[in-house]
């Protein structure tokens, strides 16, 4: 089965087509004293190998690896005018330095989130920053091992399209996305708390 | 207390719902054991040696005498007629059925009560001092801002999923009762030259495998801020903590990696985005959340009850151990012992727990609160009411007069129950408190802290007990390694192992040793870890392995 796609609380066709990197066998480095994004899965991490190697169409709407769109940013600058072009990461890429390189973040119609497992909650911080400290704006796509039980929180930190595993079916996650009524907090796609939406002070005898 | 509104009841109503969802795809295998996990632990459903166990949240410690109720009920109903009050201020239950679970949540979400965020990679409950409200050290309450922060950590979308669990604890007393220091956040509660309330903030405190004592992150941090600072901690730690290995993946061990300064600039950093967000705490919402914690109507006179039975040497003892003063006059707050020699440290049975909601409301305005070391709490008894109830909480064996003696084990429920431990707890605490069953030697001993962890997770928390017995495994036996001169509160530190292991029988003995070494050691009036301070581990270790030592 191929995986659906829920963008903005519906099931809709994926007009997007993810470049993915050919596979390889990277080791993670542990440095005391710096700031290391861990690897969760021993998943590849991309080398210039593997950035050299990633093959895309010439032409249609893709959405590429970070790194992947770096190396060619030159020749893909008509195509990104065109809003052709997307750029993916992974939960362990460091992408602060990219958003300083190429100043224009929304100058993507979609940016898309890897989590390459359930329990990377990675995801959130990551979509979080993006819609706040670094003001994005368009379509925050979540894939990898995206099941329903996540789709809630990944509302709630700024994504607004899922691509659901493929063995899971969308209309039952599709359900989770109304899961709670008013939570507590204040969040990305609802920023003001429960106390400052509704009423709730104590009714005095 | 704080009483739910319709905002907090529906939240725990749709929980459980959503709970029942999850239960039923995985009864179906349409989820596999690997997916379900994360979502049970969230809801304090580990699987257990025996049968699931469930965790059941007690915010702060803080519970009403019709919820302590419930719990009995459900005791009855779905266990074994107990339940076990945890070093978290939590109660687990060890016998439910797994298909009993979304009943059970239901009959708790009715009196206000869940499961959420016990267990698992998320913010735990939020705990504090047992004492909170009604001691007379007490600078600021902390109950209304751990009410602020439980509701602000409930299902945080940001931090459902952290590298590994987070635990928040608070104090706003002189004397740190909470344990701030041995949490990944602890908040301490002062006021500064203004007479303003604020927060010194301390980060990557822990036990577990490797224990280590927070450092400050924060000298003083504006009340209003709290919310929104946790975050940007809580987001560095979500982002850097290490995911690759399970017991490296507590933030303290972030922070001692990246160093406490390199770790305050991430946060510091963080927080310039989110500071003065939305998440913002005002004095308004402060005040809606005060308004449930105000005084009782407490009574000014008194009929000089107590005067008549201080003769009683039974009861005076037991009123110098288990009750201590309070911030009114003619009250004291009463510890109702959970660690007679009839039951395991922290176990409750259900007539106990019935029995303590009806003391509750009868001399405490209905309420209980349950502390760290595993006991049960009146905060507001009258003092002509103090012999009446020793009396009748003689009955159910909950007036054993030693509260803060070795007798009072802190004590995991380790390998009899818990699929993590190595070794057997509560055998060793049982055999420990039939060593010392004279109660004049226990009084004449003293202040002694002793707690027991099963395993190197700590629940125990053997590291701050002045001796402190933990359970490992060689070679498939049970063994346990002692540690000395661990401290909790204002002046919290991490025991010294003594020497090799001890198997099961011989440590009554070896802790009757230490004991001994202490009380040829000391001077007049020299607690144990005072002593333990002055003299060193060495006498200890002579008694203990005599000319084997080193």
């Amino acid at each position: 089965m191929k995986s659906q796609l829920i963008l903005n609380n519906k099931i809709v066709e994926d007009d997007w087509e993810t470049i993915m990197l050919p596979k390889i066998d990277v080791e993670v480095k542990k440095q005391a004293g710096k700031v290391v994004m861990f690897k969760l899965t021993g998943d590849d991490s991309p080398t210039p190998e593997q950035v050299n190697n990633t093959k895309f169409s010439a032409s249609g709407n893709i959405i590429l690896p970070m790194k992947v769109f770096l190396k060619h940013k030159a020749q893909l600058q008509t195509r990104l005018k065109n809003k052709e072009i997307g750029i993916w990461i992974d939960t362990h890429e460091e992408i602060e330095s990219f958003i300083e390189e190429i100043k224009d973040i929304n100058a993507f119609p979609i940016l898309a989130i890897r989590v390459g497992k359930f329990a990377d909650g990675r995801i959130f911080s990551i979509g979080s920053q993006l819609r706040t400290k670094f003001k994005y704006k368009n379509i925050l796509r979540a894939f990898g091992d995206v099941l329903r039980d996540q789709l809630f929180f990944l509302k709630r930190t700024g994504f607004d399209s899922y691509l659901i595993r493929e063995d899971r079916n969308a209309n039952d996650a599709l359900n989770a996305l109304k899961d709670f009524t008013l939570p507590y907090q204040g969040a990305i796609n609802d920023p003001k708390p429960a106390w400052k939406k509704v009423n709730r002070d104590k009714k005095r005898d | 207390m704080y009483k739910y509104d319709a905002v907090d009841q529906r939240l725990v109503d749709e929980r459980v719902n959503q709970y029942e969802g999850q239960l039923n795809r995985y009864l179906k295998k349409e989820l596999s054991d690997e997916e379900f996990r994360p979502l049970r632990l969230q809801n304090g459903l580990y699987i257990q040696r025996h049968a699931p166990m469930l965790r059941v949240a007690i915010p702060y410690g803080l519970l009403s005498s019709n919820q302590l109720r419930k719990l009995s009920v459900i005791a009855d109903t779905y266990d074994r007629g107990y339940g076990h009050f945890s070093t978290r201020q939590n109660i687990q239950f060890n016998w439910p059925k797994l298909e009993d679970t979304p009943k059970i949540l239901r009959e708790l979400a009715d009196v206000e009560m869940h499961a959420i965020q016990t267990s698992g990679n998320c913010i735990r409950n939020i705990t504090t001092d047992q004492f909170a409200g009604v001691t007379p050290d007490e600078i600021v309450d902390p109950r209304h801002i751990a009410e602020i922060i439980r509701q602000w950590s409930t299902f945080h979308p940001e931090f459902a999923l952290l590298p590994r669990k987070f635990k928040i604890a608070i104090t706003g007393s002189k004397k740190d009762r909470a344990i701030v220091q041995a949490h990944d956040i602890g908040l301490e509660f002062f006021t500064d030259m203004n007479q303003q309330m604020a927060i010194k903030v301390w980060v990557g405190g822990g036990l577990g495998r490797t224990p280590i004592l927070g450092s400050v992150i924060k000298e003083q941090l504006s009340w209003e801020h709290i919310l929104t600072y946790c975050e940007a901690i809580l987001r560095v730690y979500n982002l850097y903590g290490r995911r690759d290995n399970m017991y490296k993946a507590r933030i303290k061990i972030l922070v001692k990696a990246l160093g406490i300064d390199k770790f305050r600039d991430l946060v510091e950093k963080e927080w310039e985005f989110i500071k003065d967000g939305p998440n913002t705490i005002n004095n308004s919402e402060l005040n809606r959340v005060k308004a449930f914690f105000t005084e009782p109507h407490y009574i000014k006179d008194t009929k000089n009850d107590l005067e008549s039975h201080i003769q009683d040497k039974s009861f005076s003892q037991w009123l110098s151990r288990c009750t201590q003063s309070h911030k009114k006059k003619h009250y004291r707050s009463v510890t109702l012992s959970l660690k007679s020699n009839h039951q395991a440290p922290g176990d409750a049975t259900s007539e106990q727990m019935q029995y303590v909601a009806d003391l509750a409301d009868e001399y405490s305005f209905g309420e209980i609160r349950v502390s760290h070391e595993q006991n049960l709490i009146l905060a507001d008894v009258h003092e002509d009411n103090l012999y009446e109830l020793w009396n009748k909480a003689k009955n159910l064996n909950l007036a054993t007069p030693n509260i803060g003696l070795i007798t009072d084990i802190i004590c995991c429920p380790g390998g009899d129950f818990c699929s993590l431990a190595n070794a057997k707890s509560i055998p060793i605490a049982d055999s420990i408190q039939q060593v010392f069953d004279d109660m004049d030697y226990l009084h004449d001993i003293g202040d002694i802290d002793l707690n027991i962890s099963g395993c190197m997770n700590a629940c125990g928390h053997h590291h701050v007990g002045h001796i402190g017995i933990l359970g490992v495994d060689k070679d498939g036996s049970e063994w346990y390694q002692v540690t000395l001169g661990g401290n909790q509160g204002n002046f919290a530190n991490i025991g010294k192992v003594i020497g090799p292991s001890f198997s099961a029988d011989e440590m009554p003995a070896v802790i009757r040793k230490i004991v001994d070494t202490y009380v040829k050691e000391r001077h007049s009036d020299e607690t144990f870890i005072d002593c333990v301070i002055r003299v060193g581990l060495e006498p200890f270790k002579l008694m203990v392995y005599g000319k084997k030592a080193n």
